[in-house]
Formats: structure tokens, sequence, C-alpha cells
């Protein structure tokens, strides 16, 4: 069964004074996925994410939302995202329920019902008639999904939204999403900077740096290629020799050996050097750093 | 299109915008009262007992005398003659000249609130209408909508041109009514003379005619909620250029007051016509004051005010639908 493209990317650019900072960007987003949009600050995501819900006009290429060209028809395309860009701003000075009636009568069909239904779904009940100057980050950034949710998205677009929350909020929030996505059906695209964030709650995930797309692909295949064992053991030099025989040493000094991540085969060698006398003291699996992973799909270029 | 001005003027109510200004127009009207209360105890005074109607008839006899005199032009003979009927219609009705009613006080106050008193409350408005929402980022939550763009500039617009017309009523029923304690609530019926026209050094007087006070009163209602309109679309258009609220009140402040200091200083500066700021005053024409650059007529002015507010509602239209925003 092939899912329902939802949102489809074509080589968008964007050129801002002269200088291209997106330079060609193609993806598609299908429904019921997370899909994760990772790179470090000044990756030109924030910028991508603009172009995807029409704040900013892209020089050239095309967005299409479900089937409906962004530049072309533009209420038609705009009624199936719900987002937040950045920070989740709301008037300070008006009720938590009154932001959501003021963003509800910009949209066609959204009633107090569906008012009533996204508060209690993002679990705002309590405080939803306080004022919002009054709420915590958290609170703010969940009345943010509300307004996102109102209009019954088919892509809920996302930037950094676990910035600033505490450790339980990020988890909560992790939950949530990964509930939209599965029990209603949404494609989610969530952007960050941090791998573990996108790597616990991502179906696939898209890599970007300075202004291009390195790697698009599923989390496990893409984190698998790059995952690396780090060994420790005495002695260091004939434990490093029993493993070159198996595998490639990527890295090897006086305290610790690397080598490639294979979980079928890493048991084998183990075996291997106990048999061999050398004591091993440590055998620990390592993701990739964000860095790693960059450094790997750019072939050495860093991040900044 | 009226959920959208709805949720407009909702942002503005509930920023206490409106309650503001209606308060400083009701502290300033105060404060006006009693000053101008205080002028007139102290006219009365200087002037002793002397009862006014007396004076009255005296002036009557003395306009009735020179009218007698045969080397008059017969323009100048028409102006005396209304002059006269004025002021029969203050003895007839038993009207103080110079004692002040709620009505005359509302057209003095107008005729000084318009070029920069009301204008000032327009700013406090049409300033922060596009900026706040800019410098506060919600504008992003507002532009990502199932509505296009113009339409989103348009209700703010509305919103505005609704808040001009809260203004306005406020300042007349608060200056009404406030002024009213005082001087009485008497006076919409005085005839006022209208229809001067300065032609350099003199004044033309041929059409010079009388109109009840009310209608005077509106008329220049009238031309200061036209001002208004004028001065909160340059403002708006400042809002939806910047991001900054307080500079857009810092150039619109700037240009105002240039435009009160410049009107006193380009009677030789002729292209200076052209600019809004020193087009404000036009109750003046009204009112028969000489104009700050010769050749200036109500019409010129207008249409002067006219073009700016278009240009501005323009270039206002055309960079928020085309604008990137971050």
């Amino acid at each position: 069964m092939t899912k329902q493209v939802t949102l489809a990317v074509k080589e968008l650019r964007k050129t801002i004074r002269g200088k291209e900072i997106i330079k060609g960007i193609s993806f598609e987003l299908r429904e019921g996925e997370v899909f994760g949009f990772l790179g470090p600050n000044g990756a030109g995501k924030t910028t991508t994410i603009r172009m995807l819900v029409g704040l900013i006009r892209p020089t050239s290429g095309t967005v299409a939302i479900c089937g409906y060209d962004l530049h072309h028809r533009f209420t038609e395309a705009i009624r199936h995202i719900g987002c937040i860009v950045e920070n989740p701003e709301m008037y300070p000075y008006l009720t938590g329920w009154e932001n959501l009636e003021h963003f509800a009568r910009m949209m066609p069909e959204v009633g107090e019902e569906r008012i009533m239904e996204v508060t209690k779904l993002v679990g705002l009940e309590q405080r939803i008639h306080d004022r919002v100057s009054t709420y915590s980050l958290g609170m703010r950034q969940r009345l943010g999904i509300a307004q996102a949710l109102l209009g019954k998205p088919k892509v809920l677009i996302l930037d950094e939204p676990t910035n600033g929350l505490d450790p339980a909020g990020i988890r909560e929030m992790r939950a949530f999403i990964r509930f939209l996505a599965e029990t209603e059906g949404l494609s989610v695209l969530v952007s960050s900077h941090l791998l573990s964030e996108i790597q616990l709650m991502c179906d696939r995930v898209a890599i970007m740096a300075k202004g291009r797309l390195l790697a698009v692909d599923t989390v496990e295949r893409l984190l698998k290629e790059q995952a690396r064992v780090v060994w420790k053991a005495d002695p260091v030099d004939k434990a490093r020799a029993l493993l070159a025989e198996e595998t490639e040493v990527l890295r090897a000094n006086e305290e610790i050996i690397v080598t490639p991540y294979e979980p079928a085969k890493l048991a084998a060698w183990n075996t291997k050097l106990i048999r061999a006398g050398v004591a091993v003291a440590q055998i620990e699996p390592r993701l990739p750093t964000l860095e790693d992973l960059f450094i790997e799909l750019t072939g050495g270029e860093t991040i900044d | 299109m009226i959920k959208l001005v709805y949720n407009e003027m909702l942002k503005i109510v509930r920023k206490k915008r409106l309650w503001v200004i209606a308060a400083i127009v009701a502290v300033l009207v105060a404060l006006f009262t009693y000053a101008q209360y205080r002028e007139t105890e102290e006219l009365k005074k200087r002037l002793g007992t002397t009862d006014w109607r007396t004076q009255l008839q005296q002036q009557i006899v003395d306009l009735q005398n020179r009218l007698q005199s045969p080397s008059m032009s017969e323009e100048w003979r028409k102006y005396l003659q209304i002059r006269l009927q004025q002021q029969q219609y203050y003895l007839e009705h038993d009207i103080n000249p110079s004692a002040p009613g709620a009505p005359t006080f509302m057209r003095v106050f107008i005729e000084n609130a318009i070029d920069l008193f009301l204008p000032l409350l327009v700013m406090v408005v049409a300033a922060d209408l596009v900026s706040s929402e800019a410098s506060t980022g919600t504008i992003k939550l507002l532009l990502v909508r199932p509505v296009k763009r113009w339409k989103v500039l348009l209700s703010k617009y509305i919103a505005l041109l609704l808040s001009v017309s809260f203004i306005m009523l406020t300042t007349a029923v608060l200056s009404y009514v406030i002024s009213g304690l005082v001087f009485g609530y008497g006076g919409f019926r005085l005839p006022l003379l209208t229809g001067f026209v300065p032609q350099g050094e003199d004044l033309n007087t041929t059409n010079v005619h009388m109109i009840p006070q009310w209608e005077y009163v509106l008329m220049e209602l009238g031309l200061a909620t036209f001002v208004s309109v004028v001065v909160g679309t340059l403002t708006f258009m400042l809002s939806v250029l910047l991001r900054s609220t307080a500079a857009v009140m810092g150039i619109m402040l700037a240009s105002l007051i240039s435009g009160a200091i410049l009107s006193n200083m380009v009677s030789s500066w002729h292209s200076a016509k052209y600019l809004f700021m020193v087009n404000l005053r036009l109750t003046d024409y009204i009112k028969g004051t000489t104009p700050p650059v010769e050749g200036m007529t109500l019409g010129f002015s207008m249409a002067v005010l006219a073009v700016w507010g278009l240009v501005a509602l323009i270039v206002a239209f055309v960079v928020f639908t085309r604008r990137d925003v971050y």
C-alpha cells in the first residue's frame, strides 16, 4: 500500500540579495509519517519552512500541498497546513481561548466545538480562559499546537517544537507528535538541530546543510551506516590486530579502537578477542554525532 | 471579511487603545474648558459691569452709520450688511457673543486640534496596527491562514477607519458634554460668517455669508475626519514598512511637528505646498485665515492630502502582499 503524498517540494530555491540561500531542495511527505528536518543552525531549515507555508516566496521551484500549488492556489493549499514557525507567538493580551477564536475566524468551518476539541487534545482545558501572558513556555507551545490543528490540517509543520521545553515537556511533545501521525494520520514535518531528538520521533529524515539536502532516508538506515563501536581492551595492539582481521579499524590509539557497528557480528568478534587472551573492558556502540554525520556526508566539510 | 474586521477591532479594543484615547480627550477637554472659563471670567472683570447688550447696540449703530456713507465699495457694503445682520441676531436672541457656549467651544477645539492633536490620537491606533504584529511575530500565524494577504491588510485598514470614526465621535461628544457643564449647551443656531477669501494682503468678502454654527461645526468635523483618515493612512503605510512601532511614531511625529513649524515660514517656498503636513489646517479655509503659501485653497489642500493618502495606501498594499516575512 503506497501512502498518499501530502506535501511535495520540487527544486526549491531562494536567492536573497544575489546570494543563493536555498540551493534546490526536493522531497516528499507522506500520510502518517513524521519527517525530520535535521541541520545545524543556519543550514536553511527555517527559510525552507517559511517557503513551505507561503511566508517567503521562493525564487524558483514549487510546493504542492495535497495537490494544490501553494503559489497559484494559495487558499486551497494553505488550508491543509497547520504550522508553528519558530516560537508560537500569540496575542498575550488575549486569553488562550480568544486566541484560538481569533484564528478560527480566519478559517472556514471551524466552530466552537473544534476549538474545544483541540483544547482537550493539547490538555489546556484548565487554563484556556486565562490570558496568554500568564502562560508558561510549555503552555504556549501547546497553545501553538492547538492553533495549528484548528483547521484539521493534513500536514503539520513544526519548527524546533521542543525548543525551550523541560525534559518532561520534551518527552510529552514527542509522544504527542507520534500520536498525531499514527492515530490521526497527519504528516508531520519536524525541524531540529538535535540528532537524538529526530532519532527518537521520526520515521524519515532529511539532512540539510548550507542550503542543500545531503541525504533523505529512513532514520535507521541513515544512522546504521554511520554507527561505530568503541572498544577498550588490553593489550590494545593485539586487540587492534585481531579486529583488523575481521573488519575495518577506523581509528585507534593507546586506549581505544573504533570499528564500524555491525550488531550481528559483535559477539563473534568479542569471543575472538577473549580467546586470544585480550581483556575486553568495554564495547560501546556509539551513534554518530551530527557532526560525524556531516563530515561523513560532505566528505570532511565541517558544519559551520 | 466581517469576521476579519471583528478580529482587528477586538485586538484594538483589548489593547485598551480606544479607552486611552477617550481618557486623553476627556482630560484635555476638561483642561481647556477650565482655561477658557478663567479667560471669560477675566474678560468680564476687565470689561467691568458694562452690559453687553448696550455694547452690542452701540456696535449696531456704528455699523448702520458706516453703511450710510456713500463712498463705499459695493463689496464692502455687502459685508457690513451681513455683519449687521449677525449682530442683530445676537441681540434679538439674547446671545452674548463673547460668552461661549458648548458648541462654540467645540468649534474652536476642533480648529485647534485638526493639525496635531487629532492626528496624534489617530497615530496611537494606526502606528502599531501592522508593525506590532511584525515585531511580536504574530504576523506569521496571521498569514498562514486560508485568507489572501490583501484581505488581511484590508481588514486592518477598515478597523483603522472605524477607529478614526470612534475618535472623531468621542472628541465631538466629549468636547460638547464636558464644556457644556460650564458654558451651557445652547448656541447651535448662532450665526457665523464664512466665505472669506484671502487675496494677498486683502480679504475678498464677495462670498461672505452667514451659516448657523451647527452647520459650521459639521463642516469642521468633516474636514477633521478627512485629515485624520489621511494621517491614519500615512501612519498605516509606515506601520507596514517598519517593524518598530517607535520608529513609526517618531517619523510621523516629526513630520507633523515640522508641518506646524513650516506653515509659519514657507510663504516664499512655493513647492512646499505639496507637502502633506502644511495642508492639514483645512478648517482655516472656512475661517478665512491666510494660508501658509499663497494660492492654496481648500480644494487644493484636499487634493494634495488625497494624493498622499492614496499613494500611501497603494504602497502599503503592494509591499504587504509581496514581502517575504521573516
